[in-house]
């Protein structure tokens, strides 16, 4: 199936989300379209796949025009999407949410059998390893975004959507899930991927059409240099390498002694973590998501119930204080899950930015809060951490997600007295400009004598920014490593083997391969 | 339909920047339809209740004429008797005369004001308070307890009455909010509980004799001392005192205290998201309390004002609350939980309640139209896309 889009034009109000563009898709083919956040690729596939109207352009499949009223048209014309966000009921089975929507009935009822055996059937088919009858609610994210593959592939998609798919997964499940696509296309389907993960679009795609602001500013081929496709998605030259120098540590900041954190049934998610972080140091927290990351850094906030141990900023207990005291001790920290702990999306992008500090001068005096001093602030942090929206009275859900995580870290870096930088995943669904601003602050706060803490799955950015790395796996810091450490053995690491024997087994299997 | 294309057109699509207005403008077109539907319907089942309507209607085939013409006179006497008592009486002799409904209205619509907020306060911060009703009773106890009791010199004795009002108030709603952040219990059932026990813990008061009128067996309070009552402020003819300055200042406080206090920030951020809220340093559990406790405090107001206003004769009976706090929701609603709202809603129920006494009187409409009319209108608003259905009006686009 062939498909192509002529001069899509799609505005909210004075707004233009897509500007006459143009797209071609041959069957067989995985095409990625390459873009920053709010750059107007999700517009671009929503139109496509009918949930937008656009205001001028066509949309012809096999050289016939077509237009779409609503999702259930682009699927009957073998359109299938899989957002980013998940359209899945939790408390359904795999088959139950597979059968959604065009329910098989046999004598009036449902029948699960066969909805069972077309689960079967498909993952056996594409390798999308899935229990039919496990529950959504109890799946990984990874296997839940196969759950919404098979969807569409039930409703035999021949072209099917992928926006953003590897911001939720793991360094493992995205190689999964790019071995997946490759079988899909073996199949004859075509495949559009939206992303900005350069290395997987290097990966995968056979074609590459890069959006900038609404426009398309250019096709690509996935041999082209890194640099070259992020010049061309950001417009300007942009650096992937974080120029830093040597870190010059200070006097510990940060001291975690001991540090554990159960959960309600009494399982330790956090297991004695010891980890000391000096002042003009970044120490990044690698590890596959479900480790005990979320708790460690919730631990140190005051966020978690039963935790026991010692966590002392510059010499200060912080455990048992409370939230409030813990931040104003001098902690900036960005939340691992922005758009639920980091952000209320229906207060403005200016409430946001103070967020944390709403009772604080200059913002409060008493309990009068000064909304000219919180906005002229989010007016100018807006400008200076390049947040692109057309007000700051509007509310925060109105950002791409990139936008409303350079809010947060706005708010956590514009902080008065930083003496910890914690964040968790403080790039998760950022695009490539926006990386490389995060970066330098990052790396600009450390050179200040801040102590800076990273979680993060991503190991580019870990070997970007880390000047010591702590893996992390089942609760356990399983050892300190420096940055240059291969991704082969931080890799096994993760996956819980004891440095030696990672480095030994790395070491073998690179011996294997020059053998071959 | 050239009214609908006007309509239509004032409803399109303007530009991003002057989305604001836009938006105002769309809701007080949503509102006016709204209240124009609740009318139409009302007055349909105005004629059908009309015993000169249901007489001309056994002879319809023959001369359908009188029936139409009798509906019609059924509905404009009953509206011109609602507007009449609610608003401007244009067949009264001074204008004093003329204005005098509209303060009735206002009269009518402080309580409602007090309890809409005792409502609309919670929702902002999530909280739906079903309590206002024993909250407010609580209030009036309190208020009337030392207004009867007590003698003391005229501002003290007043002041000292409103402020017991809120005590009270808040003692109630502070129990509901201690029992949500503390426990978890659901708030509707623990403020739904917590009525059943104010209504009966009033009506044992008024069986003791420290609540009891000398010489009489009902359950009736003495009268509140007239240092503690709420003065009338247009003089003796009319009904208005000063509890409705004190309402409009209440809703003044709540604006305040949500839009610009950071108490309010705190209850709206727990409100919106509680997670982020716990996230950035925000006490929950104590803004849980909090809010029930000032929403209480508020209810409070409405049992004070019940009693010192003089809507029961200055006394403390079972029926001291009505339905205040159970109309307080459909307040809060109409409002949008909006203080300035709230006593637009107010006002607008007052008049309707004004307006319906005098339309019974007038017409022999049933009063109970009133609370169909009420009914619609809520209905109408909190169906946005039904209103846009029936006046074919375009909805605002959104991203």
């Amino acid at each position: 199936m062939k498909l192509e889009l002529r001069g899509i034009t799609k505005r909210f109000g004075t707004f233009t989300a897509n500007d006459d563009i143009d797209l071609t898709v041959e069957p067989g083919e995985i095409h990625c379209l390459l873009g920053e956040n709010g750059a107007g690729k999700s517009t671009l596939m929503n139109t496509l796949f009918g949930l937008y109207r656009p205001d001028e352009g066509q949309i012809v499949i096999d050289g016939t025009d077509v237009h779409f009223h609503d999702p259930g048209d682009a699927m009957d014309a073998g359109i299938g999407m899989v957002h980013q966000h998940f359209m899945l009921v939790p408390v359904f089975t795999v088959a139950e949410n597979v059968m959604l929507g065009h329910e098989l009935t046999k004598g009036g009822l449902l029948d699960i059998e066969a909805a069972r055996n077309q689960v079967l059937e498909l993952s056996k088919l594409y390798n999308l390893e899935v229990d039919p009858d496990a529950l959504v609610e109890d799946l990984p994210v990874g296997v839940q975004q196969r759950v919404e593959i098979i969807k569409a592939l039930v409703k035999d998609a021949q072209i099917l959507i992928l926006d953003e798919p590897t911001a939720v997964l793991t360094p493992q499940e995205t190689d999964e899930l790019l071995e997946i696509i490759r079988q899909l296309k073996a199949s004859g389907r075509s495949i559009v991927m939206i992303s900005h993960k350069l290395r997987e679009i290097k990966a995968v795609a056979d074609r590459i059409t890069v959006i900038r602001r609404g426009k398309v500013v250019g096709t690509a081929l996935p041999t082209d240099s890194e640099t070259d496709l992020a010049a061309m998605m950001v417009g300007r030259a942009v650096s992937l390498k974080v120029d830093k120098e040597e870190a010059d540590p200070k006097d510990v900041v940060l001291q975690i002694r001991g540090l554990t954190v159960r959960s309600e049934t009494g399982q330790a998610m956090v297991d004695s973590v010891d980890l000391d972080v000096r002042g003009g140091e970044v120490v990044c927290i690698a590890g596959v998501q479900g480790n005990g990351q979320t708790e460690l850094t919730q631990a140190i906030l005051g966020l978690q119930h039963t935790v026991t141990g010692s966590v002392m900023l510059n010499g200060e207990e912080l455990l048992g204080l409370s939230t409030r005291r813990v931040l104003d001790s001098g902690i900036g920290f960005v939340p691992e899950d922005r758009s639920d702990d980091g952000l209320v999306g229906s207060f403005s992008i200016a409430e946001n930015m103070i967020l944390d500090q709403y009772r604080n001068e200059p913002f409060a005096k008493g309990v009068m809060m000064k909304p000219s001093v919180i906005a002229a602030h989010a007016e100018e942090k807006a400008e200076e951490f390049d947040v692109r929206t057309t007000g700051v009275q509007l509310p925060a859900s109105s950002l791409s997600g990139g936008n409303q995580q350079k809010v947060v870290l706005a708010r956590e870096l514009s902080k008065p007295v930083v003496s910890l930088f914690l964040a968790s995943q403080p790039t998760r669904g950022v695009d490539v400009g926006a990386i490389e601003f995060v970066h330098k602050r990052v790396i600009a706060e450390r050179d200040a004598g801040v102590a800076v803490l990273i979680v993060s799955t991503e190991l580019d950015e870990v070997a970007a920014l880390a000047d010591r790395v702590a893996v992390m796996y089942s609760g356990k810091i399983i050892g300190i490593v420096p940055p240059d450490t291969p991704r082969g053995v931080l890799g096994l690491m993760m996956a819980g083997v004891p440095q030696d024997a990672a480095a030994h087994d790395a070491a073998a299997g690179a011996d294997e391969e020059g053998a071959k | 339909m050239s009214n609908t294309e006007l309509l239509t057109e004032a409803t399109a699509p303007v530009p991003e920047t002057n989305k604001p207005r836009r938006y105002w403008l769309d809701q007080v077109i949503l509102y006016a339809l709204s209240f124009l539907l609740a009318l139409v319907i009302s007055g349909i089942l105005i004629a059908f209740a009309n015993p000169d309507v249901r007489d001309a209607s056994q002879y319809f085939f023959s001369a359908p004429m009188d029936t139409l013409s009798a509906a019609w006179t059924a509905i404009s006497e009953a509206y011109k008797a609602l507007f009449s008592g609610s608003v401007i009486n244009f067949s009264a002799y001074t204008v004093s005369d003329a204005l005098k409904p509209f303060t009735e209205t206002l009269y009518t619509s402080t309580s409602l004001i007090f309890a809409g907020l005792a409502v609309a306060l919670p929702f902002r911060a999530g909280l739906f308070n079903i309590g206002a009703q024993g909250q407010l009773i609580l209030g009036a106890i309190f208020a009337g307890y030392v207004g009867f009791t007590f003698s003391m010199p005229f501002p003290v004795h007043l002041i000292v009455a409103i402020g017991a009002g809120i005590l009270g108030g808040a003692i109630w709603g502070g129990i509901a909010g201690a029992l949500k952040s503390q426990t978890g219990a659901h708030e509707v059932i623990v403020t739904i509980m917590l009525n059943w026990i104010a209504i009966y813990f009033l009506q044992f008061l008024l069986t003791k004799d420290a609540f009891q009128r000398e010489g009489r067996d009902d359950p009736l309070s003495p009268a509140v001392d007239t240092a503690a009552r709420l003065p009338k402020i247009l003089g003796d003819d009319y009904r208005l005192n000063l509890g409705f300055i004190l309402a409009l200042l209440a809703a003044g406080f709540v604006w305040w205290l949500l839009e610009r206090s950071t108490v309010g920030f705190e209850f709206r951020a727990v409100g919106a998201n509680p997670n982020a809220a716990r996230t950035a340093g925000i006490n929950v559990k104590r803004a849980l309390f909090s809010v029930m406790a000032i929403a209480g405090g508020l209810a409070g107001l409405a049992g004070m004002n019940q009693i010192l206003g003089g809507a029961t004769e200055y006394a403390l009976g079972n029926g001291i609350a009505g339905e205040i706090g159970f109309d307080a929701i459909t307040v809060a609603l109409l409002g949008k939980s909006n203080p300035i709202g709230v006593v637009l809603a107010g006002i607008l129920m007052g008049g309707l309640r004004a307006g319906g006494s005098s339309m019974q009187a007038a017409t022999s409409t049933p009063i109970d139209i009133v609370l169909v009319m009420q009914s619609l209108i809520v209905l109408f608003i909190a169906a946005p896309p039904l209103v846009r259905k029936i006046f074919r009006l375009r909805a605002p686009e959104s991203k």
